[in-house]
């Protein structure tokens, strides 16, 4: 036992102390505050200057539009601009509203010497929409403007409230929305932490191996030994890079809500709302406002703890369950990275499945594709934390969840096993590459 | 008592008789060379020895008990042939590691490193890392690591390669201090003028089987062919003998092999009487290098596979 302390030590130490290792660890974070903050910098810098004529004969607006303050908007403005002298009064665009009034389908010309940015075009309609959805209101139903105002105030503050009827007698308040994103947030991560770590751990072994050192330390301790070690000191490792950047990207997250206005995040998600390539780019963006906007009361929705036990769970045993199997291709494995792709190539391929398949569980969390990859250990760490925010036992009966469990720590158990064997004739064995055959051989042979 | 005895060893892999039934012992305090050409099974048998491996067949006794790899590993110190260590891992943390891993507390390993560190002048290098060293200083730290927790049986396959003549004493001298102060020790190579120098016992394995053992001195005498070594002043007028064949002539003298039935004093008697002034007379022993190539020739050089039944 103390032995393997002292290689999860040296495992962890080594690590940790890397340079690479601190780097990211601190740089990760701050690159993606520094891309929220590059995407917040373009979106406010596009459409900020813009400041537009309108030259409204007929009437068409009654009052002054409402700005904001990406774009001015000034109604037939003093002195009187026309296409030759708007940019001279400092107008970056003219805008003609139709001359014959409201029923008229005219198009609305817009003039400018240079391109406008899709985002300004749709703001600039957006606008001219609800002037005249105003005037109009105003104009032929006597409607007064505070009542329209108070109208839009009122529709503006309606929210879906979910409720969901769970086993027990009171109803749970659920919110799709958080759910959703927190089952994202942690299948996804925990999809990345399989990877990253599961091929420090092939690599770490590699190492050992090609270095010959292997046969040093095998003389005074079991190969078990120095697997397990390796193994639980790169998961703390992995635990230590989570918690760091958990930490770093609260308090980023913190000093840019308190830096950069409310108002100018809801505008940069307002912007990408509104670019049709920017799906991508607006699902994220959803996310974000979605949590920043969510209330109190819907975040309480999800179980925390609940979840953050799970997640801990499943990210534990999930990376127990891997680390060995690349433990045992390291083991297997020389110099040439090339072998190492090859034989990688059937532990990657249930990872990758899982993450298709959590994709689709998110939307449905209930289907039987869900229910039982989230409970064969090869998907479960993925596809179950992406159900579990939907709530339990509402979503995931207790049975589902603790068969889960259960088979996930026997599937450790069973890929440690084997791999403990894979790993202890591999890791001695040089010359060429084991093949599948002979690593079942080794695996499966009574000695 | 010996301090390792091996009974009837046997390690088979799928397509080789890695060791097939090799016995022997070994005393304390005394230096044991292990000889064998490549392939021969040397590697297999000490990883055995070392408990890195299980033997499929056969016992190995260790200080008079049976040998358990969890306990006695600690007072077996290994250096194998292909040696390496951490690259990126600072030199004085990587000996104080590999110490705690053989047993020794933090203080017991940081005050015998340093020690051994003084010894060999390697002071300076404690912060240094391995990828920092050449392969003869990376040598002499394999070997002080191997040392440190004063084991009583060091196992080193080919210590010399790759040291200069300097470094190369310097080790030869802590072995034979070793061996002075008790410890035992495996020397496994094929160089066999170290051995000679070296070893006070050799076997020498081939194809997994042992094909000779005892000690230097007693091994020559086996194999020696009755060839001396005669310096005269001047050329004999009749060299023709019952008593010997000449087998080559030099300057100054001959190389006589005495026939049976005859002894030395028949061959000095026969220059004697011819008044020939003999300036030396010595015997020739064969070296291990030509035994070694004697026994092993003819085998293929390379092994070739084979099916175990």
């Amino acid at each position: 036992m103390n032995k393997i302390w002292l290689i999860i030590k040296r495992e962890y130490l080594t690590r940790v102390r890397n340079r690479t290792f601190i780097l990211s660890t601190f740089l990760t974070p701050l690159f993606f505050a520094a891309l929220i903050g590059i995407i917040v910098f373009i979106t406010i810098k596009n459409t900020d200057k813009e400041k537009v004529a309108i030259i409204d004969n007929s009437g068409v607006f009654k009052k002054e539009t409402d700005s904001v303050k990406s774009i001015k908007l000034v109604l037939n403005p003093v002195p009187v601009a026309d296409t030759n002298t708007y940019e001279k009064n400092g107008y970056s665009a003219i805008l003609y509203a139709p001359h014959n009034g409201l029923n008229n389908t005219d198009k609305w010309r817009l003039y400018s010497r240079k391109s406008f940015a899709v985002t300004a075009v749709s703001s600039i309609e957006e606008k001219i929409r609800k002037g005249l959805e105003n005037n109009m209101l105003m104009e032929r139903y006597q409607v007064n403007s505070n009542n329209i105002d108070s109208v839009r105030e009122a529709s503006r503050k309606i929210e879906l409230e979910e409720k969901r009827i769970g086993a027990g007698a009171h109803s749970q308040d659920g919110n799709s929305m958080v759910a959703y994103i927190v089952g994202y947030g942690a299948g996804f991560l925990i999809y990345i932490t399989l990877f990253i770590y599961g091929a420090m751990v092939m690599r770490g072994v590699m190492e050992e191996k090609t270095n010959r050192i292997a046969e040093v330390i095998i003389s005074s301790v079991k190969p078990f030994q120095l697997m397990m070690g390796k193994i639980i000191g790169i998961g703390a490792v992995g635990l230590t890079q989570f918690l760091m950047w958990i930490i770093l990207i609260t308090v980023f997250s913190s000093i840019i809500g308190a830096i950069i206005p409310h108002e100018l995040l809801e505008q940069v998600n307002e912007a990408n709302k509104s670019i049709p390539g920017g799906q991508m780019n607006m699902q994220a963006n959803e996310a974000l406002t979605g949590l920043a906007q969510a209330t109190t009361k819907q975040l309480a929705s999800v179980n925390w703890f609940l979840v953050v036990s799970c997640f801990l769970f499943y990210f534990f045993f999930g990376y127990l369950f891997y680390a060995a199997l690349f433990a045992a291709v390291g083991s297997s494995v020389n110099e040439d990275p090339q072998d190492a792709q090859s034989l990688m190539f059937p532990i990657t391929m249930p990872i990758i499945l899982a993450i298709v398949i959590m994709i689709n569980a998110i939307t449905h969390p209930d289907s039987s594709l869900a229910t039982w990859s989230s409970i064969i250990p090869f998907f479960s760490p993925i596809v179950m934390m992406a159900r579990i925010p939907f709530g339990v036992p509402g979503t995931v009966p207790y049975w589902q969840l603790g068969l889960s469990m259960l088979l996930l720590i026997l599937g450790f158990l069973a890929t440690t096993w084997v791999s403990a064997k894979i790993y202890r004739t591999g890791i001695l064995l040089y010359g060429k590459k084991a093949t599948w055959k002979e690593m079942w051989k080794w695996a499966f042979r009574n000695s | 008592m010996p301090l390792l005895e091996v009974r009837h060893l046997k390690k088979y892999y799928a397509t080789q008789k890695a060791v097939d039934d090799i016995s022997f012992s070994i005393d304390p305090g005394t230096i044991f060379g292990l000889l064998g050409p490549n392939g021969a099974g040397k590697t297999t048998l000490l990883r055995m020895i070392t408990g890195i491996f299980f033997p499929d067949e056969g016992e190995i006794f260790f200080d008079g008990k049976k040998f358990q790899p969890a306990e006695d590993a600690l007072r077996i110190g290994y250096m194998p042939e292909e040696r390496g260590l951490y690259k990126k891992m600072k030199i004085g943390e990587q000996a104080m590691y590999l110490a705690q891993l053989k047993g020794l507390s933090k203080r017991d390993a940081y005050k015998k490193i340093k020690t051994w560190f003084t010894k060999f002048e390697m002071q300076t290098w404690w912060n240094k890392k391995i990828e920092d060293l050449s392969k003869g200083m990376g040598q002499k730290l394999q070997f002080v690591i191997t040392v440190l927790h004063e084991p009583k049986l060091i196992i080193l396959d080919e210590p010399f390669s790759g040291l200069d003549p300097v470094n190369s004493n310097l080790i030869k001298e802590e072995i034979y201090k070793l061996a002075k102060s008790g410890c035992t020790i495996i020397f496994s190579t094929h160089r066999m003028e170290q051995v000679e120098e070296i070893c006070d016992q050799i076997i020498l394995v081939n194809k997994g089987q042992k094909i000779l053992d005892g000690t230097v001195a007693g091994i020559k005498q086996q194999f020696k062919e009755n060839l001396f070594h005669v310096g005269l002043n001047s050329s004999p007028p009749v060299t023709m003998s019952n008593a010997f064949d000449i087998t080559d002539r030099e300057d100054n003298g001959l190389v006589v092999k005495i026939k049976d039935g005859y002894n030395t004093n028949d061959v000095l008697q026969h220059f004697i009487q011819q008044e020939v002034g003999i300036k030396e007379f010595h015997e020739i022993l064969p070296s291990l290098n030509d035994i070694f190539i004697k026994l092993v020739e003819g085998t293929a050089v390379t092994r070739q596979f084979q099916t175990v039944a």
